[in-house]
């Protein structure tokens, strides 16, 4: 690392060998992070076909395999996807804006992928390490919603448009409960960095993790995160047996796949977050010498992987939720039961700590 | 020049020529997404001066919510080009004059003394554990505590007002209630009845 700063600082001068240094160090870090991501993604779509056919007693994809190996049957299907997916040419419908068009899926997958700058992987595993983390990742998520808008006006038809004016409508609402739940977290860490919050709930064993004490606020924010990224049992933005496939009618090719890579990567992204926020991210669930051993990589891995497969068991085991149905859970039921949650905490952490330290139990309040 | 300039100049000359864009361009939905786009540049030059919070806050909020919203009223609308464009010349003076105070005032603002670039020193800087956020929060919550929660309470007024203005209860509208559906049980929808067979003829 240091010989190819002083490389730089010897070929650009010293102060722009500096940040052209720090410019291609970040570049490769962002692909070291992007790859594996889209990597997952493609896998996340296998994993997710396997899955909910075992759910419903069929098989799944099980013919495509690398170089005829038998036992790897179906594990080359989301590569062949992909390379289907760009083959595929991309129809621009007749009076769609040209421009907004193609727009609207790259506008959906950059905060997707940007939002993942800001995230720990372990304790010395991040891009950037930055105060307002948990601001950030609320402010790239909440772009998100502009590519489906687009996508949907842009296509110049009647079920896109309905998609659309589904979506914004709901990502908008459940935004708000998803908000306050994360209030939470934050008046318990006293930090909005990533790193800090985590570290916040080191302490021996998983009942040190704030998914205890901010049990109800868990349940808000992963079912928020649910009806964020527009997965079943939310979602009537696409609600193919009511409006076709909604803001994606339009779209094929790899326009169309855009669209997947973003509502994956952003499923993973709300699983990561729930791990780091409420599970206790990279720490193991008892700090004893064979779960020390794993290293927090793996942990963090294990804590998502389970959450992913809580996406997949939603999809295959809820029937899909009626419109105003998802209004009134938004809005009726969760954002009051994060408001009530928030006076609580409020009032619990300003308790004298004499008070707190009689109950034995007590291992988040001092 | 160095690096920060550079981003300086780049994110200012995109800001401008958004917002140049915002009243220049045709289409209410496209000047609704250069909004969106100057808002977001203006939210890097904040980052630039070390306002993490506010520029943030920035995004979260216009970006995320006040713009979804606008851009989806502008969608539905139905706008006729032409008919906006009726009353141009006869309204031009009264537009050209505000123009010009507008202008005035900012020229009066930037030529001043008191708001030239040395009366207001680079802010020294700051430790690597500062947080914007929380010196923030500090202030909010103990120096401007009654202002800030005089402008919640306004706020909130002006929620309750707007739903109460636009909130119709209509009488024959085919409503379901889902707290109803959802405590309904099996027994109260469901018939079991039993049958004798019929015989085999």
């Amino acid at each position: 690392m240091e010989y190819a700063e002083q490389l730089f600082g010897q070929f650009f001068g010293a102060e722009w060998g500096l940040m052209l240094f720090s410019l291609t160090k970040n570049l490769a870090l962002i692909f070291a992070i992007v790859i594996p991501l889209l990597l997952g993604v493609a896998y996340l779509t296998f994993a997710e076909r396997k899955i909910i056919a075992s759910m419903q007693i069929r098989v799944g994809p099980n013919r495509v395999t690398f170089f005829g190996i038998p036992w790897l049957g179906g594990w080359g299907q989301p590569i062949a996807d992909a390379v289907k997916a760009m083959m595929k040419e991309i129809i621009v419908p007749n009076g769609a804006n040209k421009v907004l068009f193609i727009l609207g899926p790259i506008l959906t997958i950059a905060p997707a992928l940007a939002a993942w700058a800001v995230v720990p992987f372990s304790p010395e595993m991040v891009l950037a390490d930055i105060n307002a983390g948990l601001l950030y990742i609320l402010a790239m998520t909440s772009m998100g919603v502009y590519g489906v808008i687009i996508a949907g006006w842009a296509s110049n038809s009647k079920y896109a448009f309905l998609g659309t004016m589904r979506t914004a409508a709901q990502v908008v609402s459940y935004e708000l409960a998803m908000g306050f739940a994360l209030v939470c977290v934050l008046m318990m860490s006293q930090s909005l960095n990533l790193g800090d919050i985590v570290r916040g709930q080191e302490g021996g064993s998983l009942l040190n993790w704030y998914w205890i004490p901010l049990f109800p606020m868990f349940v808000v924010y992963f079912i928020s995160g649910v009806a964020e990224t527009n997965r079943a049992p939310f979602d009537v933005a696409e609600g193919e047996s009511e409006i076709v496939a909604g803001f994606h009618v339009e779209y094929s090719g790899m326009a169309f796949t855009v669209f997947f890579l973003a509502e994956y990567s952003n499923m993973i992204l709300v699983a990561t977050l729930s791990s780091l926020l409420f599970l206790g991210g990279w720490l193991p669930p008892l700090d004893m010498a064979p779960f020390t051993l794993i290293p927090g990589f793996i942990w963090l891995l294990l804590k998502v992987a389970f959450l992913l497969f809580c996406f997949l068991w939603f999809r295959a085991t809820f029937p899909r939720y009626r419109y105003d149905q998802i209004m009134r859970l938004g809005w009726k039921v969760f954002i009051p039961i994060t408001i009530v949650w928030i006076v609580i905490l409020g009032g619990v952490m300003q308790l004298p700590s004499s008070l707190l330290n009689m109950f034995p139990l007590n291992l988040w309040f001092h | 020049m160095n690096f920060l300039e550079i981003i300086f100049y780049f994110f200012s000359a995109i800001l401008v020529l958004s917002a140049l864009g915002v009243i220049t361009s045709r289409n209410p939905v496209h000047a609704a997404l250069l909004l969106v786009l100057a808002f977001f540049t203006a939210a890097g030059l904040w980052l630039l001066l070390g306002a993490e919070f506010l520029a943030i806050t920035l995004v979260l909020v216009y970006v995320g919510a006040v713009m979804v919203l606008f851009l989806f009223v502008v969608m539905m609308l139905d706008i006729n080009l032409d008919r906006l464009r009726e009353g141009y010349w006869k309204w031009f003076p009264f537009g050209g004059l505000l123009a010009v105070v507008m202008a005035a005032e900012v020229v009066m603002v930037l030529i001043n003394k008191n708001f030239s670039i040395d009366q207001m020193p680079a802010p020294p800087p700051h430790a690597s554990d500062y947080s914007n956020t929380k010196e923030l929060g500090m202030l909010l919550y103990t120096e401007y505590v009654y202002a800030f929660e005089l402008a919640a309470v306004i706020l909130l007024v002006a929620m309750v007002a707007a739903i109460a203005l636009t909130l119709r209860t209509r009488s024959k509208v085919k409503f379901l209630d889902p707290s109803k559906q959802v405590i309904v049980k099996k027994k109260d929808r469901v018939r079991l009845v039993s049958m004798p067979s019929e015989k085999k003829e």
